[in-house]
């Protein structure tokens, strides 16, 4: 480590590194923990404890927990499908994992709309079974699912492309069926990237905004994300409410990246991969 | 969050799998999680694509082009342009500095620096309106100054710019760091060692090497930044005409029930999104043939 470095340039890059970053996200993340602290303490916990705002930290977080956890099993199996068997157009499926990516959020927004509402393609179908999905907390659920997919696809596929087959064959030999195998050989070694892409797409789906409320009614007490309550706040010129509805998200966004952070360390190590 | 970002070399043939009677599943077990993993694909990801342009061209060509021609959208799409022309080249010169220091040097608190430069991630986009929002907002900190100079920060395009190089903040600096870690430091001494200056080292040693990483991180920073949608709808204002992005200019004509001309621009948007992948794609191609390459060569 301590191997005398000949490179020149450390002091200038980092030294722009670190002002550029104060500057742009240090600096103006502050704001709302110092706009926050104008509250008491007692104020700060009414806001953040309205019924209205409750109801609607359980829809985004229930919404969010339940769309990582579809995405974890069809995610897998997509991830499995693209790296263990050929099939007709699999180029093309992989590419397109990465839409969430690269769609905008808004544009995801009215198309899912479109697609999920009584007259849409799908939506027509799922209704003759009385099943609403646009404008209820079903659509924030499909919108989450949506934005989430390629982190859980992305995470996977990688640790299982390292895989050495080697091992299989081992179990195998020893007279494990492939069952046992899948599930007592590989399924442990990808349960830690599968759980990172769990988190990630979590974390996502907490904070989206775009994609969900178009298809999601926006109903008081029943379909409002937390983030539709800080531009409602905002709306309404009630500042201190928004920052405070903030400071409680940033908070939960700081726990989750730590979480996150820890899980791809722990990942690397298992699996011997660096990054 | 550095994984779901980076590049992968894209599926390999699966022959080695299903060729190995120790790696294969019975063809009816194969074809039916083929089967599940494509209608989940088709219904989440296809569908949706597919849908925007369907609508769109719903009625017909000259109800299409007379929505992208019209002032506003025009206006909106020049917004588009000019906050990512100043966003995307600002966070790209970031993220070389960034990455320089952080591959190239070892330094204590590195690994926290980069949980920093990972925040505007994990932040909600709103969040991140907001952030600029009390800042330079009329009652912020340095609103007042700024009013007092006849100038406008919120509800103008400097914030709008200013948001959008927050939620792109990350995508450069995110895609180099690894790959510039990966590649170490030998060459680089070698040059320095040689007499080349610093800057000399970086444009004939180090960005070679990772220019398909610079060039993938910059068209993500760019999709990012064309497309936000909730950070930017937080400082704009809506100013029809003067602060409407794309997303934002789709928005209003959606909520004004004018559908088709709402997924004309969002189409738009669609093939900005297409583009993107396409060149990942391309990238990704062009790297796994290097990479066959290579190996040929070494055996």
């Amino acid at each position: 480590m301590s191997r005398r470095n000949a490179l020149p340039g450390f002091n200038l890059s980092l030294g722009y590194t670190l002002t550029w970053l104060s500057l742009i996200v240090l600096i103006p993340l502050s704001a709302v923990f110092i706009k926050s602290a104008e509250l008491t303490l007692e104020q700060f916990w009414q806001v953040v404890t309205t019924p209205r705002v409750v109801a609607s930290y359980k829809l985004t977080f229930g919404a969010a927990l339940a769309a990582a956890s579809i995405n974890a099993v069809f995610g897998l199996l997509l991830a499995w499908s693209l790296v263990r068997y050929n099939f007709p157009g699999k180029k093309i499926v992989d590419s397109l994992v990465d839409l969430p990516f690269a769609l905008p959020t808004a544009v995801a927004g009215i198309a899912l709309t479109a697609l999920w509402a009584g007259n849409g393609w799908v939506g027509r179908i799922v209704e003759s079974f009385g099943i609403k999905v646009a404008f209820t907390p079903l659509g924030v659920l499909l919108a989450l699912v949506f934005i989430g997919l390629p982190f859980i696809v992305r995470t996977v596929q990688p640790v299982l492309e390292d895989l050495e087959t080697e091992i299989e064959e081992a179990a195998t030999s020893l007279g494990a069926s492939r069952w046992q195998t899948i599930s007592k050989v590989i399924f442990p070694t990808l349960y830690p990237a599968l759980l990172t892409g769990f988190a990630l797409a979590f974390a996502r789906a907490v904070g989206e905004y775009g994609s969900v409320i178009f298809i999601a009614g926006n109903m008081p007490m029943v379909s409002e994300i937390t983030p539709l309550m800080i531009i409602t706040k905002l709306e309404q010129y009630d500042y201190r409410g928004a920052t405070a509805i903030a400071a409680t998200m940033l908070v939960v966004s700081f726990v989750l990246l730590i979480a996150i952070n820890s899980l791809q360390s722990w990942t690397a190590k298992r699996t011997g991969r660096s990054k | 969050m550095a994984a779901t970002i980076s590049l992968h070399l894209g599926p390999a043939h699966a022959d080695r799998y299903e060729n190995n009677p120790a790696t294969r599943e019975t063809p009816w077990v194969k074809w039916t999680v083929i089967g599940i993993s494509l209608a989940f694909f088709a219904l989440f990801l296809l569908l949706p694509l597919v849908v925007v342009f369907y609508e769109a061209l719903r009625k017909g060509w000259d109800a299409y082009l007379a929505a992208l021609v019209d002032p506003d959208a025009l206006s909106s799409v020049r917004l588009t342009l000019l906050a990512a022309a100043i966003s995307v080249p600002l966070n790209l010169v970031f993220g070389v500095a960034a990455a320089w220091a952080i591959a190239k040097f070892d330094f204590p608190g590195k690994s926290f620096l980069i949980t920093l430069i990972d925040l505007p991630f994990s932040v909600s986009p709103v969040v991140a309106g907001l952030i600029f929002v009390l800042v330079f907002g009329r009652t912020g900190w340095l609103g007042p100054w700024f009013i007092e100079n006849d100038m406008k920060v919120v509800f103008a395009v400097p914030g709008i710019v200013l948001a959008t190089i927050f939620v792109t903040f990350p995508f450069v600096a995110r895609e180099l760091i690894p790959l510039m870690e990966a590649q170490g430091r030998d060459e680089e001494e070698a040059s320095t060692v040689l007499g080349a200056s610093g800057w000399q080292t970086f444009w004939h040693v180090t960005l070679p090497n990772i220019k398909w990483g610079l060039i993938y991180g910059v068209i993500l920073c760019n999709a990012r930044a064309m497309g936000e949608f909730g950070a930017v709808s937080v400082v704009s204002g809506h100013i029809r005409g003067e602060t409407n992005t794309m997303p934002l200019h789709v928005e209003i004509i959606y909520s004004e029930y004018k559908f088709a001309a709402a997924f004309a621009v969002a189409s738009l948007l669609a093939i900005l999104a297409l583009l993107t992948l396409l060149v990942k794609t391309w990238i990704e191609w062009r790297a796994a043939r290097a990479r066959d390459e290579e190996a040929a060569e070494g055996s």
